[in-house]
């Protein structure tokens, strides 16, 4: 590892063993957060698989039903019959701070209240009312996956930026203090030797003369 | 934004009457030049959007730039006409990017031995 370009004094040697100090005391707690961070992301993205497959199976149901349900009355009925929501799903969004990280949590906003069923029931069938039936029940989940899923995207990327930092410090930072150090305690004990051997000629001289 | 937040659902027109149906507000786009457009409408209004695989597959760039923000929530769903894969294929990159492997599917397998 390069030492890096610095004065060999005693003055940068103090400075360097400072931010080495400091320098492992970061990694030791970036290395602790990478650790907790992994942890609660595993609990997370397990969470997220289970809803997904949860999701995507009922999804596929309810879809095929409605498919149906078009199929059984005309279509242009349908529309008409839906063309107006009864209620629009309403949120309330807010963050959440998952380790430091600003994630987002959603809520759905119970206040808003109307008729599941937008349509009057004398021009559609029943398969439509059970179709919206268990669509309704499928939001919430839908819901929640979005922000588990969220939660989980964000935590990865933020798990991949902090162990890039970790690796920084680890590899690059520390080795590098720990170089340069060594380096200019090398330099100053040269000096010091330097001087010394300087100091016990010029007294040999210095009696050399006097006799 | 936090007052009209709300969700949104991006997608072929017989996915999305279903989301219609129970009151999210529904965006039937064609092609994918006009999902593009959409999208990046919709990310400004909404907090949580549905697009279906089939779309979401086609705008990898948009989806990727929305993924590291907390709002909005683009999650990618299955159509009527069946999955991709491509929101299991999300959950994978994840796993990926977080941990160096993906653990998921070895834990899988190790079920499957069982």
């Amino acid at each position: 590892m390069a030492v890096m370009r610095v004065n060999p004094t005693r003055m940068e040697l103090t400075r360097l063993k400072g931010r080495l100090k400091t320098a492992t005391r970061g990694h030791k707690l970036l290395k602790d957060k990478s650790d907790e961070m992994i942890r609660q992301f595993m609990a997370l993205i397990r969470r997220n698989l289970a809803l997904r497959t949860e999701v995507e199976a009922a999804l596929a149901s309810v879809l095929g039903s409605f498919m149906l349900a078009k199929a059984v009355s005309s279509p242009t009925d349908i529309e008409e019959a839906i063309a107006v929501p009864g209620r629009r799903v309403k949120i309330k969004s807010g963050s959440k701070n998952v380790m430091s990280v600003e994630v987002p949590s959603f809520l759905v906003d119970a206040s808003e209240k109307g008729e599941i069923f937008p349509y009057g029931f004398a021009s559609v069938t029943g398969e439509l009312d059970g179709c919206i039936g268990q669509m309704s029940e499928l939001l919430p989940l839908l819901i929640e996956l979005a922000e588990v899923e969220k939660t989980c995207n964000m935590l990865a990327d933020e798990i991949e930026k902090n162990r890039r930092r970790v690796n920084a410090l680890e590899f690059v930072m520390i080795p590098e203090f720990t170089e340069t150090i060594k380096y200019i305690t090398m330099k100053l004990d040269e000096a010091e030797r330097a001087n010394t051997i300087r100091l016990m000629k010029v007294k040999s001289m210095i009696e050399g003369r006097k006799q | 934004m936090s007052e009209k937040s709300s969700i949104a659902a991006l997608g072929d027109a017989d996915t999305v009457f279903a989301f219609k149906a129970v009151g999210v507000d529904a965006y039937p786009v064609a092609d994918e030049a006009e999902a593009r457009e959409k999208l990046r409408v919709l990310a400004r209004n909404y907090d949580i959007i549905f697009i279906t695989e089939q779309y979401a597959e086609r705008l990898p760039d948009l989806i990727a730039r929305y993924k590291t923000r907390p709002f909005p929530a683009v999650i990618p769903l299955p159509s009527s006409s069946g999955s991709t894969g491509f929101g299991r294929a999300g959950i994978k990159a994840d796993v990926e990017k977080a941990i160096g492997t993906d653990i998921l599917q070895v834990e899988e397998k190790k079920d499957d031995k069982r």
